[in-house]
């Protein structure tokens, strides 16, 4: 009789099920947290752990590879923002309208490099990019009788390949969040924008701009963990973690150098302390700064 | 109720991305280690590539009534091998015979597995390969994680590389890993397009391949081919700014080590460091060398390069001809392999690079015949036969290379594509004279900086001081130790 009133309660369903959420969250998030976190006061080798305090952070802020690192990641973060947010956006609203034909075509065409792996298209990137004369890059180049560039040994150059590929692989993922985001807004208001004379400009900036506000902050939050802790583009462009004068470096580049590479898991575990404090930062600056804590209004 | 959507879809979208974050993670430990070996191990790197696509498969060979020993490894054809010397092995020891099951993990997840059960007492298997850029963690645990192979080899001692051998060993100077190769560096030569560009038969280029004894004598027969083929974009050969191979080759030379070994602390404003690479700058100064496409020739576009015969010539590890016959098969029959020239004669003219040494766990229940089996499946003369014809790498025991059917086997794939045995260049090279870098904590922090940072600078720009990028590295590097 106990057990049936337990199994039916109704105070005690909800927690049943978020039950599997909390299990995974806990033994997969939370406690590699914690455990990191005390890590990161620990010097670590294959027989021995001891604590050692700050060690690890003093260290970390004067490690110029370091300093590097984060702005790399940073860059590469930035102007993922600048171009996986507007454009993205702009795609959904075209695949929305009435303008563009065959809407599953070019959403198939666009999302289908989120479906290939990174290995595979960083290695592909990394041939198109290559400094030989056969490299894609370089076939422009030479069409256009600039002769052949070394894209993955200059700065600028290595972070255009990187974003290059992360636009290719990522623009028809946030579209497809963009496009969820355009189904929820009541076509009501659009009618109601139209008997007033509202512009399509118009309509985009006043209606569907505010309104696709949560899937905005969504991705922006999202895309600002992912720009931060991108490191596998990195690692296939360069075959490998060492790049000329460390331009591909990213932080998680520098926590596996640190961690796997030269097996230094006390450091390593700092360096990953630090990114998800930046990460925590800028996203709950962002988050504060969209109203997003506020008491919604109804 | 709009809301409610919007939370819903957005809700499916996150749970969408974690899992594609977890298929992302997955990617990256499967992957990272194959690239993890890059530079001094780009040999086993691709191996593991191979390896990582494949879901960790465990195979279970022998008898199913001897004696069970667990085994792990990171390449599958490595355990192909060991299947194989199982089968021989139970047909001449039927009083002892053993089941093997092998497990074949990715790279990351083997050796991180391996360090913890080593860590934690339990859960090890009895035998496991090690690559040897993680082998300095494992082998830190000396003789409280890993049985002395000493006696077990003691047979064969004799006649295996000592080189090869000694890179295994741990700090108290017992022998703890079985090695697969020598990986014994030597010269590649394209006689074919050199005989095209001078205008002189094949024959006459190996003569004068035969003579250069020197570096001196190789730039010189460089600025020979050079003005004869007068091309723009034709070079004699190739230096590397994302690897440090010509730099283990000059250290070995010279018998200097910048890891400075397990006592340290590593040094690497060394005088061999410095003659190599002013060499090479003078080579790049004077168009005989270009800088490695992509910043070495063991990538897709050093594969371009050689095959457009961009460069004729270049030093790499002997594991460099599964390159050709995988990649390059176009260039059967035009390449000649030879001894590497020497800063002053008498040298050594060659360093083993890369390779995989495999150990027996203290864990193991039977330790004696573990370390037996393995000692005789990589060292004995069938079980190199077996390492050569099945896994394509120069044996480490010597006794063989002078063996007419295993030495000039034209069945083998190696003898057939190149225009001289690869065992006659081991004899020539004799196996005293293959020099040894250790490869210890330090060791990935003066790769990495070497190839991120130091041989960018050096060669990128050939005018920049030698003396400055060396002290530049050494600043970096010292901060580590």
């Amino acid at each position: 009789m106990k057990t049936g009133k337990f199994l039916y309660s109704q105070k005690v369903a909800p927690y049943v099920f978020v039950l599997p959420f909390i299990l995974s969250f806990a033994i997969f998030w939370i406690y590699p947290l914690i455990t990191a976190f005390t890590m990161s006061f620990q010097k670590i080798t294959p027989t021995t752990t001891d604590w050692v305090g700050f060690t690890n952070y003093a260290k970390l802020l004067k490690d110029k590879v370091f300093l590097l690192a984060i702005k790399n990641s940073a860059t590469y973060m930035f102007f993922t923002l600048v171009l996986l947010i507007p454009f993205p956006m702009i795609f959904a609203v075209l695949m929305d309208s009435k303008i563009v034909k065959a809407k599953g075509v070019w959403k198939a065409i666009l999302y289908m490099p989120a479906l290939t792996s990174v290995v595979i298209s960083g290695m592909l990137f990394r041939l198109m990019f290559t400094e030989y004369k056969t490299g894609q890059m370089n076939l422009i180049t030479q069409a256009l009788g600039l002769g052949t560039y070394k894209w993955l040994k200059n700065g600028w150059s290595g972070m255009l390949a990187l974003l290059v590929l992360a636009c290719w692989r990522w623009t028809g993922v946030n579209m497809l969040y963009f496009l969820s985001g355009l189904k929820a807004i009541d076509p009501a208001l659009y009618e109601a924008a139209d008997i007033d004379g509202a512009t399509p400009v118009q309509k985009f900036f006043r209606v569907t701009l505010p309104l696709l506000k949560p899937t905005t902050i969504y991705v922006l939050t999202i895309s600002v963990y992912a720009g931060l802790a991108m490191f596998l583009e990195s690692y296939m462009l360069w075959a490998g973690n060492a790049s000329p004068n460390n331009i591909g470096l990213t932080i998680v580049g520098y926590l596996y150098r640190r961690g796997i590479e030269k097996n230094d898991m006390g450091y390593a575990c700092a360096v990953g302390v630090v990114l998800l404090i930046v990460a925590l930062i800028i996203n709950f600056a962002q988050l504060i700064m969209n109203g997003t804590f506020k008491k919604e209004e109804d | 109720m709009k809301k409610k959507l919007v939370s819903v879809l957005l809700s499916a979208a996150m749970t969408a991305t974690l899992l594609a974050g977890c298929g992302g993670a997955a990617d990256t430990a499967a992957d990272t280690g194959a690239q993890e070996a890059t530079e001094e191990t780009a040999e086993a790197a691709d191996e593991v590539e191979e390896a990582a696509a494949e879901e960790t498969p465990t195979a279970t060979f022998g008898d199913s009534s001897g004696t069970h020993l667990e085994m792990w490894t990171f390449v599958e054809l490595h355990a192909q091998h060991y299947q194989d010397m199982a089968e021989v092995w139970n047909e001449q020891h039927p009083d002892e015979t053993i089941e093997i099951t092998c497990t074949t993990y990715p790279y990351g997840d083997m050796h991180t597995k391996l360090l913890s059960s080593l860590e934690a007492g339990t859960g090890a298997p009895d035998i496991c390969d090690v690559e040897v850029g993680q082998y300095p963690n494992v082998v830190a645990g000396l003789d409280n994680w890993l049985v002395p192979l000493d006696d077990y080899a003691a047979d064969y001692m004799s006649t295996m590389v000592p080189a090869r051998m000694q890179l295994y060993q741990g700090s108290d100077g017992h022998y703890y890993g079985a090695p697969y190769h020598v990986g014994a560096f030597a010269m590649y030569y394209n006689v074919a397009a050199m005989a095209e560009a001078m205008g002189i038969s094949n024959d006459e280029v190996i003569a004068k391949i035969d003579a250069v004894k020197t570096w001196a004598d190789y730039e010189a027969l460089g600025n020979e081919y050079v003005s004869a083929i007068a091309t723009e974009g034709k070079y004699w050969t190739c230096v590397d700014t994302g690897g440090v191979d010509w730099m283990w080759l000059a250290m070995a030379e010279y018998g200097e080590d910048w890891t400075g070994g397990f006592e340290g602390p590593a040094n690497v404003q060394l005088d061999s460091v410095k003659k190599m690479m002013e060499m090479q700058q003078s080579w790049l100064k004077s168009g005989i060398a270009e800088i490695s496409p992509d910043g070495h020739v063991d990538l897709e576009a050093g594969f371009q390069n050689i095959l457009d015969h961009n460069v004729v010539s270049f030093p790499k590890a002997l594991w460099f001809m599964s390159r050709f016959t995988n990649y390059m098969a176009d260039e059967a029959g035009n390449w000649y392999i030879a001894k590497c020239p020497v800063f002053e004669e008498g040298q050594k003219c060659s360093v083993g690079v890369g390779g995989t040494g495999t150990v027996v766990t203290q864990q193991s229940e039977n330790k004696d015949l573990a370390a037996r089996f393995l000692c005789w499946a990589k060292m004995s003369d069938e079980g190199e036969q077996h390492i050569w014809d099945k896994l394509g790498f120069d044996v480490c025991n010597a006794a063989l290379w002078t063996q007419d059917s295993f030495a000039h086997d034209d069945s083998n794939q190696f003898n057939a594509f190149f225009i001289n045995y690869p065992y006659d260049v081991l004899n020539e090279i004799g196996m005293d004279n293959i020099g040894k870098i250790s490869v210890v904590a330090i060791s990935p922090t003066i790769n990495e900086y070497m190839c991120t940072t130091t041989l960018n600078e050096v060669f990128e720009d050939p005018n920049y001081s030698i003396d400055d990028a060396l002290q530049e590295a050494q600043d970096a590097i010292d901060l580590e130790q």
